[in-house]
C-alpha cells in the first residue's frame, strides 16, 4: 500500500506544481485552428505563454479577457463576449477555448451566462465552438486542467449516439485515442505509428504531436494553431471501433465519451516499459484482428535485450521521482521493472493513480520536498523537470528531464519515452547515466608494506588552487 | 491597494506620458492583448535583489509558471533563485486562510534561508479576497525580526509598467533610508581622488552585463551604491537615499523612485542608456556633469578617448560586415532610441522601430536618430513585423524573446533584446558581443536551407524568399 502524504508546511518552495489553468490551455493547442483565451488578468496568459514558447520553442496562440479592476469588481461576462467576438472577427478559428482563472473563479463570473450571452449577441459566429472550462489555479494541476478541458471539449463536441445516428464500429478502422499531457509530441508519433501498423486509423485527441511538433510549416504566421486534431471529426468519434485511453487523469473523460457513443474503450495508465507496451500491443491486435507486425515483434525482443543490459546499471539504483500523478507512476514503473527503486516520489497533488505508484510512499509537494528526501534516501538519479536542475547541483546527482516546463534544454517536447523502441532508449539514457557516476569504483589501497618505492617517493601532490579536493588522510587510508 | 493609490501612481509628474499622448496606457483590449499583468511587473523589477526571500502570496499560476526564468545574474547569493508561493490552496480561499499560511510562509522561509529580507508580492485571488498583506507584513516584521516588505501588486490593478512603479515605491517607502551607506572598504586604493556615490535605477544585470559596466565606474571613483536592481542586496538598497547622482537606466518603469528620491533627497538624475558607444559616453558624461567634480570631468573625458578608440579598433571588422544592413526594431519604451543609436553605430539602417511603450519624448528623440519619416510601428502585431520585414526587405529582426519564433517560423534572422536574453550587451565591450551576435544570425548558413524548396520541390514556388 502507497501511503500518500500530505503538504505539511505553508510555503511552497521550489514548486513543482504548473497551474491547472494553462493544463487547459493546453489541451486546445492539440486541435487544428484553435485558440484558448484565458479568463483572468493579462498575467495569467503572458506566464503561460511564456512558459510554453520556452517548453516548446514554438510561438504559442494565447489570448486573454484582460481582467482589470473595473470587470473583477463590476463582472467580468462582458470582457468574455467581446474577447470572444474579437477572436471570431480577426481569425475566424476552428475551436475556441475558455479555460478560467484563480481570479474569475473567485470573482464568481457565470461562463455559462457569458458564452450563452455571446451566442444572443453574435448568432454570426454560431459555427465557431466555443468551450469554456473551470480551472481555477488554486485545485488540482497541469495535467487536472488538460482532462477538464477534454473533458468539456466531448462534452460540447461529440453527439449522443442516438442523436447523431453514430454507430460504434460503422467506421471499421477508426480509432479514438484520448491522451493525458505525459505524452510528449515525439510519445504520440510513436504511438500513431504503432496503431497504423495494425491498420488502424488513430484519431488522437488533443493531438499535440501534429501542432507543436516543431515543424517549419508553409505558412510565415498563423494566429492559431498550425495542426492538431481536426475538430469537425469530433462528431465521428462515435462510429470509431474502439477508443485507447492513455493516463487515469483522462478517465472522467473517457466515461463521458463513451456514455455518448457506446464505443468500448482500453484503458491503460501508461505506455513505459515491457508490462504496459504489451497491454497495448495487445488491444491494438485484438481491436483490429491483424496479427502483431514482425516489425513490433523485433522492437519487443530489442526492449528485451535492454533489460538485460541495463538490469545491471539499473538494479537496485535509487532515483527520486517528482512529477504530474500520471507521469509519476509510469516513470516509477519504468524503473522498477528492472529492478530499480523509485525512493522518493512527489506528486504536485494527490490522485488516484498516486496508489499505484511503484515506491512506499508518495509525498505530496514540491521541488524541495524531492530534494529533502532524495538526499535522506541516497537517491543516485533525479527524473523531473528543468527545475532540478538547482536542487540536482546542491545533491550532486544527475538530472534526467521529464515533465513540464523543459526550457534549458532543445528538444525535449520530442524525447520518446512510450512504445518498445522508446523504453529502451528510457532504459539506455538512464543506464549510461549510471554509468557515468562510476558506482562500486573501489578506492586504491597502498599497503604500507609494499615494495613499490614510488609510495614513498611520490606523495600525493595538493592541489594549491582547489583545497576541498585535498586529499585527507582518511580518504588516503581507504 | 486602493483605487486612489493606483491612481497616484499612474499620475507620475516627472513622465511625459503624463500631459502628452498616452499611447502606450490605452486599456486592454480582451482578446486582442499582450504583455504581463502589475504583478509581473512588480517581480521583474525586484527579483534581482539575490538576497531577498521572494514569496509570491497566491495561488500556483503566478509562481508557478514563472520562477527561476530570468536571465539576471548575482555575484553571490542564488536565494532570489528559489521560487516560493503560499500555494493557496481552494480551502485557503473559500475558509479565508490566506493571512495566516502567509504568517506561517514568512516564517518557514526565515528559518530556511535567513534572507536579508522577505518581500512578499500581493496576487489577485488574495486581493480579491480582502487578505491585508501591509498587515501581515508588518506583524511579521516584529515577531521573526527580519523586514518583510509588501508588493502590493495584484496582476488586476494593470500592467506590467505600473507594477514596475508599485515595486519601485514599495522600495522607495519601506526600504531607502533605513540604513547609512557603509564606509569605503578598507585597503582600496582610490589614488587621491574623491570617491562619489552612485545608483543606477532600472539596471537589471541581465547576463551579466552590468559587469561590463561596473570596471568603468569603479576606475573613475564611482561608487555605486545600488543597482535597483541588478545584483542587488538588501543592504545596498536602504543605502540609495545617499546616492549623489542617479541614473535611470534605458527605462522609465521606475521613474517614480528617481522623482521621488529627489523630492526626498535631493538627489539629482538622468536617463540614460548603457547601450551604444555613444551612449555610454554619454552617461559617464552625464554623471560628471551632475556631480560637478572638475577632476571627475577630467577622468572622465580621458577615460571615454581611451575606450572609445580601443572598442572602435575592435568593432572595425563587425562594423564592415553590418554595414548597410537592415533592422526591423521592436522592443518597448526607451530601448527604441537608445538600441537605434546602438545599431547605427554599428552602420546599420534602422527602417522602423516599435513605440507601443514609447512617450512622445522618446518619439521626438527617434525622429531626431531615425529622420522625419521615420516607421513606427505603434501596434506590434506578427503580421505586421512580418509584412514590414518583408516590404523593406529587411536583413534583421531585433525584438522581445515572445517573437522570437514567430521571427523562425517566417524565415527571419532574429535578435533577442529583452530580458530572458542570454547575452549582455551594455557597455563599450557589450558592443562587441551585439555585433557578434548579430552576424552570426544574419550570416548564418541555416537561411537558405530553410527557405530553399526540397529539390523534388523544385520546379514549383517556394514561401521563401527567393535567394
Amino acid at each position: 500500500m502507497v501511503e500518500i502524504i500530505k503538504r505539511n508546511k505553508a510555503l511552497s518552495v521550489s514548486p513543482l506544481k504548473a497551474s491547472q489553468t494553462i493544463g487547459g490551455a493546453l489541451a486546445f493547442l492539440g486541435f487544428r485552428r484553435a485558440i484558448p483565451m484565458l479568463h483572468g488578468s493579462q498575467g495569467c496568459t503572458a506566464f503561460g505563454k511564456v512558459f510554453f514558447v520556452r517548453h516548446f520553442r514554438e510561438p504559442i496562440p494565447l489570448q486573454t479577457t484582460a481582467m482589470d479592476q473595473i470587470t473583477t469588481v463590476m463582472g467580468s461576462e462582458e470582457s468574455v463576449v467581446e474577447g470572444l467576438k474579437t477572436i471570431c472577427e480577426k481569425n475566424s478559428p476552428s475551436l475556441l477555448g475558455v479555460p478560467t482563472t484563480g481570479l474569475s473563479e473567485t470573482q464568481g463570473s457565470d461562463m455559462g451566462m457569458a458564452v450563452k450571452n455571446f451566442r444572443k449577441a453574435h448568432p454570426e459566429f454560431d459555427h465557431i465552438p466555443v468551450v469554456p472550462v473551470s480551472t481555477p489555479d488554486y485545485s488540482g494541476c497541469l495535467e487536472t486542467g488538460f482532462a477538464k478541458a477534454v473533458h468539456e471539449i466531448i462534452d460540447t463536441l461529440v453527439p449522443a449516439a442516438d442523436a447523431a445516428g453514430t454507430q460504434p464500429g460503422r467506421r471499421k478502422r477508426q480509432l479514438n485515442v484520448l491522451v493525458n499531457p505525459s505524452l510528449t509530441p515525439g510519445d504520440l508519433e510513436e504511438l500513431k505509428d504503432l496503431i497504423e501498423r495494425f491498420g488502424l486509423r488513430p484519431m488522437v485527441l488533443p493531438d499535440l504531436s501534429d501542432s507543436l511538433d516543431g515543424h517549419l510549416g508553409e505558412e510565415d504566421f498563423s494566429p492559431l494553431t498550425i495542426g492538431g486534431a481536426d475538430v469537425s471529426e469530433l462528431a465521428t468519434l462515435g462510429d470509431a471501433v474502439a477508443t485507447l485511453v492513455i493516463g487515469r487523469s483522462m478517465a472522467k473523460a473517457a466515461d463521458l465519451l463513451k456514455a455518448r457513443t457506446g464505443v468500448p474503450d482500453y484503458r491503460f495508465n501508461h505506455l513505459m516499459g515491457l508490462a504496459a507496451v504489451d497491454g497495448l500491443i495487445a488491444a491494438l491486435h485484438q481491436i483490429s484482428g491483424e496479427p502483431v507486425p514482425e516489425r513490433i515483434e523485433r522492437q519487443r525482443a530489442q526492449l528485451q535485450d535492454a533489460m538485460l543490459d541495463c538490469h545491471f546499471m539499473l538494479g537496485m539504483a535509487r532515483f527520486a521521482l517528482a512529477a504530474d500523478p500520471d507521469l509519476l507512476q509510469g516513470l516509477s514503473e519504468l524503473v522498477h521493472g528492472v529492478g530499480g527503486e523509485t525512493v522518493a516520489a512527489v506528486s504536485p497533488v494527490n490522485a488516484p493513480v498516486l496508489a499505484e505508484v511503484a515506491a512506499e510512499s508518495v509525498k505530496i509537494g514540491d521541488l524541495e520536498d524531492l530534494e529533502r528526501l532524495a538526499k535522506e534516501e541516497g537517491a543516485e538519479v533525479l527524473i523531473t523537470n528543468s527545475h532540478g536542475v538547482e536542487s540536482s547541483k546542491r545533491l550532486g546527482i544527475p538530472l534526467l528531464r521529464a515533465g513540464f516546463p523543459q526550457y534549458d534544454t532543445l528538444g525535449g517536447y520530442q524525447k520518446c519515452w512510450i512504445g518498445y523502441r522508446g523504453s529502451r532508449q528510457a532504459l539506455f539514457d538512464l543506464a549510461n547515466i549510471m554509468l557515468g557516476l562510476e558506482k562500486g569504483e573501489i578506492h586504491p589501497y597502498r599497503s604500507i608494506y609494499a615494495q613499490k618505492p614510488e609510495y614513498r617517493q611520490n606523495p600525493p601532490k595538493v592541489a594549491a588552487h582547489d583545497p576541498d579536493k585535498t586529499p585527507t588522510a582518511d580518504s588516503l587510508r581507504h | 491597494m486602493k483605487q486612489k493609490e493606483i491612481a497616484a501612481l499612474l499620475d507620475e509628474p516627472a513622465c511625459s506620458h503624463n500631459n502628452k499622448s498616452k499611447s502606450g496606457c490605452a486599456r486592454p483590449k480582451p482578446g486582442a492583448t499582450a504583455g504581463g499583468c502589475a504583478f509581473d511587473g512588480a517581480q521583474i523589477a525586484l527579483l534581482p535583489i539575490a538576497d531577498v526571500a521572494h514569496i509570491v502570496h497566491g495561488s500556483i499560476a503566478c509562481a508557478g509558471s514563472s520562477w527561476d526564468n530570468r536571465g539576471t545574474r548575482s555575484t553571490g547569493p542564488r536565494l532570489y533563485r528559489i521560487g516560493m508561493t503560499t500555494d493557496l490552496t481552494e480551502q485557503d480561499v473559500i475558509m479565508g486562510r490566506g493571512e495566516k499560511r502567509l504568517f506561517h510562509s514568512i516564517k518557514q522561509a526565515v528559518q530556511d534561508h535567513q534572507p536579508a529580507a522577505v518581500f512578499v508580492y500581493n496576487t489577485c485571488v488574495p486581493a480579491l479576497i480582502g487578505d491585508d498583506i501591509a498587515a501581515v507584513c508588518k506583524e511579521a516584521q516584529t515577531r521573526w525580526g527580519v523586514p518583510v516588505v509588501p508588493v502590493d501588486a495584484a496582476g488586476f490593478y494593470g500592467t506590467k509598467n505600473l507594477g514596475n512603479r508599485i515595486a519601485g515605491e514599495s522600495m522607495v517607502k519601506y526600504v531607502c533610508g533605513t540604513r547609512e551607506p557603509d564606509p569605503l572598504p578598507e585597503g582600496v586604493d582610490s589614488g587621491d581622488k574623491t570617491i562619489h556615490d552612485i545608483a543606477l535605477v532600472g539596471e537589471y544585470n541581465i547576463a551579466g552585463e552590468l559587469w561590463h559596466v561596473l570596471p568603468l565606474l569603479d576606475e573613475l571613483g564611482l561608487r555605486v551604491l545600488c543597482t535597483l536592481s541588478g545584483d542587488a542586496r538588501f543592504r545596498e538598497v536602504q543605502t540609495m537615499h545617499r546616492s549623489e547622482a542617479n541614473m535611470m537606466v534605458c527605462s522609465k518603469a521606475m521613474i517614480n523612485v528617481a522623482r521621488k528620491l529627489q523630492e526626498a533627497f535631493e538627489t539629482p538624475w538622468f536617463e540614460g542608456s548603457f547601450y551604444g558607444v555613444g551612449d555610454v559616453s554619454q552617461a559617464l558624461r552625464d554623471f560628471a556633469r551632475l556631480i560637478d567634480d572638475p577632476d571627475l570631468t577630467a577622468r572622465t573625458e580621458a577615460l571615454i578617448e581611451r575606450e572609445e578608440a580601443k572598442i572602435n579598433k575592435e568593432l572595425a571588422p563587425w562594423r564592415e560586415k553590418l554595414k548597410g544592413r537592415k533592422v526591423l526594431l521592436y522592443t518597448g519604451g526607451v530601448k527604441s532610441w537608445s538600441v537605434i543609436a546602438a545599431l547605427q553605430d554599428l552602420g546599420m539602417e534602422v527602417v522602423a522601430t516599435g513605440t507601443r511603450k514609447s512617450t512622445e519624448d522618446d518619439k521626438a528623440r527617434i525622429r531626431e536618430l531615425m529622420g522625419q519619416d521615420a516607421v513606427m510601428l505603434e501596434e506590434g502585431n506578427p503580421r505586421n513585423l512580418i509584412n514590414i520585414v518583408r516590404e523593406h526587405d529587411v536583413d534583421v529582426l531585433i525584438a522581445g524573446g515572445r517573437n522570437m519564433y514567430t521571427a523562425l517560423k517566417a524565415r527571419i534572422p532574429f535578435l533577442d533584446i529583452n530580458q530572458e536574453r542570454e547575452f549582455g550587451y551594455a557597455g563599450y565591450t557589450g558592443m562587441v558581443e551585439l555585433a557578434r551576435q548579430l552576424v552570426l544570425t544574419i550570416e548564418s548558413p541555416v537561411w537558405p536551407a530553410v527557405r530553399n524548396p526540397a529539390p523534388w520541390h523544385a520546379s514549383q514556388t517556394s514561401t521563401g524568399e527567393e535567394l
